[in-house]
């Protein structure tokens, strides 16, 4: 017994040193842009640079109207296969867990021959029309996400009884799914949200390949041209997933403990 | 879960005084998932499928195999052989070493906290993916990164005199694993948690050795969970761009570089090659999938 002990401690430090020296090492890096010391001067240079807040927001509205599309499109499906036509289930979470089988660059070559300027739907021929189609390339990539999250919350409450009560109170179905439905399983929604802004924030493929101007292929802008700007690039990335991750388990926690309490 | 008799569709409401709902039920509940399908249809399905059509054609649309013939090119068969060669080692690497730290923190008698703190770290760094993880290594592993200055000033080892650089296959490799290894904790730790303390405490008062419990009892249930999730794992590292573009960008001749490259400039000087190298993709993702699947599902019946 003693021994694995000693063992798990090793490979507890050996794991913790792997993970945490590239992280210490970037934010080393990260300060030295000015030669005569550590400073901030990176952070100062890349938060006010105009390319950095333009895209970053753009990013952030992506990944915002992603959340709300993909939530809009998920939790009306999930709710109604479980209420209605459980028999679809397989086939609709086969079809969710479909982008973790197919690589982005495989689906956005295909977006790139489908929707091309001379096609049928010319979804590539003005920025708005490559937005919307950005924003569904995001919404496919968070489908596994979103999907099994509200998927999981769903059946932790008894849809049908809720729907039923609803029901014979004369509530109409925007109702039941606005007001009933959605309450209900907020936390769960809430965690799939933050992990699709973790995916979508930083993403590049998809946003390099549509050719629109996100935070991913400005981070790879950066990365080929400058020094030091990069490492505190990363920085702020790994807080923003972190700031995700932690939200998810706040939210989870809270769930958990008015579920408790009830 | 619904249990079957639930899940006929005009069974609650007729019964409960709602007929005339319940009439409109049957052609009313397809248009409830229309949305989702053809939202799946639009974005993921014809968009796959009409590259997978565009792999069996030439320029004129005529049907052919030339561009499947073509994969074999010594160029094309080198970059999935690399490609290949690395999401295997990160995957192999990945979920040998997922499996030590998940089973050091469950089993390994360690204090409380290490659990949670592993599995919220797990999270986060299965998705700090991309581009910012390739600065991260390049400030760690680069030329100038902090590991190789430390080790050539107080250990006097010269790590780019070796040959290494980060660029290369060992250099992918251990970026890689900076996202393998936390999916793989997450991965198997319900099978870890699916060990009984009875199992072992049988095996013990029967006279087994640490040993004899993990080759003859632990393992064997284990292993199709490890091997399914080390699957998983190259599937993962086998379609992954942004990492190994913001780190190498074209230096290393890997599938997803040379399809990126493909896309933004048609480098192959032939579109329908670069639809055949998707589909090698997809099949090669798609394959290690399934088996993946499949021994999920002989890892659940092993549970039960």
């Amino acid at each position: 017994m003693k021994t694995s002990r000693i063992g798990a401690w090793v490979a507890i430090a050996i794991g913790t040193l792997y993970f945490l020296l590239p992280l210490i090492a970037t934010f080393e890096f990260s300060l030295k842009m000015n030669r005569d010391g550590y400073s901030f001067e990176a952070y100062k240079v890349v938060l006010s640079d105009p390319g950095f807040q333009a895209t970053f927001g753009y990013s952030t509205l992506m990944a915002l109207l992603t959340i709300i599309v993909g939530i809009l499109l998920v939790v009306p499906t999930a709710y109604w296969i479980q209420l209605k036509l459980p028999r679809l289930r397989p086939v609709v979470e086969f079809i969710t867990l479909m982008p973790l089988v197919i690589p982005a660059i495989v689906i956005v070559f295909g977006y790139l021959k489908l929707y091309n300027s001379s096609s049928w739907l010319p979804l590539t021929g003005n920025d708005r029309a490559t937005d919307f189609l950005l924003m569904c390339s995001y919404v496919t990539l968070a489908l596994p996400y979103l999907y099994r999250s509200i998927d999981t919350g769903l059946r932790a409450i008894d849809v049908r009884t809720l729907t039923e009560a609803a029901e014979s109170l004369g509530a109409s179905w925007p109702n039941i799914l606005f007001k009933v439905i959605f309450p209900n399983v907020k936390s769960a929604i809430l965690s799939g949200a933050f992990l699709t802004f973790a995916v979508v924030i930083g993403e590049f493929t998809m946003a390099s390949l549509l050719g629109r101007p996100a935070f991913g292929p400005y981070l790879q802008l950066i990365g080929a041209n400058r020094a030091y700007e990069p490492s505190a690039l990363a920085i702020i990335a790994f807080l923003v997933t972190w700031a995700s991750m932690g939200l998810i388990q706040v939210f989870a926690r809270n769930a958990r403990g008015t579920r408790k309490s009830a | 879960m619904a249990t079957s008799s639930e899940s006929l569709p005009q069974d609650p409401a007729s019964s409960r005084g709602q007929t005339r709902k319940g009439l409109t039920l049957s052609s009313f509940n397809w248009l409830g998932v229309l949305p989702f399908f053809l939202f799946a249809l639009m974005f993921l399905i014809l968009p796959t499928l009409t590259l997978m059509v565009g792999a069996f054609q030439d320029a004129n649309g005529h049907f052919t195999l030339a561009n499947i013939g073509k994969l074999f090119d010594s160029n094309i068969l080198s970059a999935y052989q690399i490609s290949i060669e690395v999401s295997a080692a990160s995957a192999l690497g990945g979920s040998v070493i997922g499996m030590l730290l998940a089973l050091a923190a469950i089993q390994g008698g360690l204090p409380q906290w290490i659990r949670p703190t592993l599995m919220t770290f797990s999270g986060v760094a299965s998705n700090f993916a991309g581009v910012p993880l390739s600065f991260a290594f390049l400030s760690t592993l680069g030329r100038m990164g902090l590991v190789t200055v430390l080790l050539r000033t107080y250990a006097d080892i010269d790590l780019y005199g070796t040959g290494f650089t980060i660029l290369s296959f060992l250099g992918l490799t251990l970026t890689y694993l900076y996202f393998q290894i936390p999916l793989m904790v997450l991965i198997v730790t319900p099978a870890i948690d699916g060990l009984r303390a009875e199992w072992r405490e049988a095996c013990e008062s029967l006279g087994g050795s640490g040993f004899h419990y993990w080759w003859h009892i632990a393992l064997p249930i284990l292993w199709p969970s490890i091997l399914g999730s080390a699957l998983l794992l190259f599937a993962n590292a086998f379609g992954a761009v942004a990492t190994a573009y913001a780190l190498t960008g074209s230096s290393l001749n890997i599938v997803p570089i040379l399809l990126y490259a493909q896309i933004r400039g048609d480098v192959l000087h032939d579109q329908n090659l670069g639809y055949a190298l998707a589909l090698g993709m997809v099949v090669i993702t798609g394959l290690s999938n399934a088996g993946y699947i499949w021994l999920r599902s002989r890892a659940e019946r092993g549970r039960e």
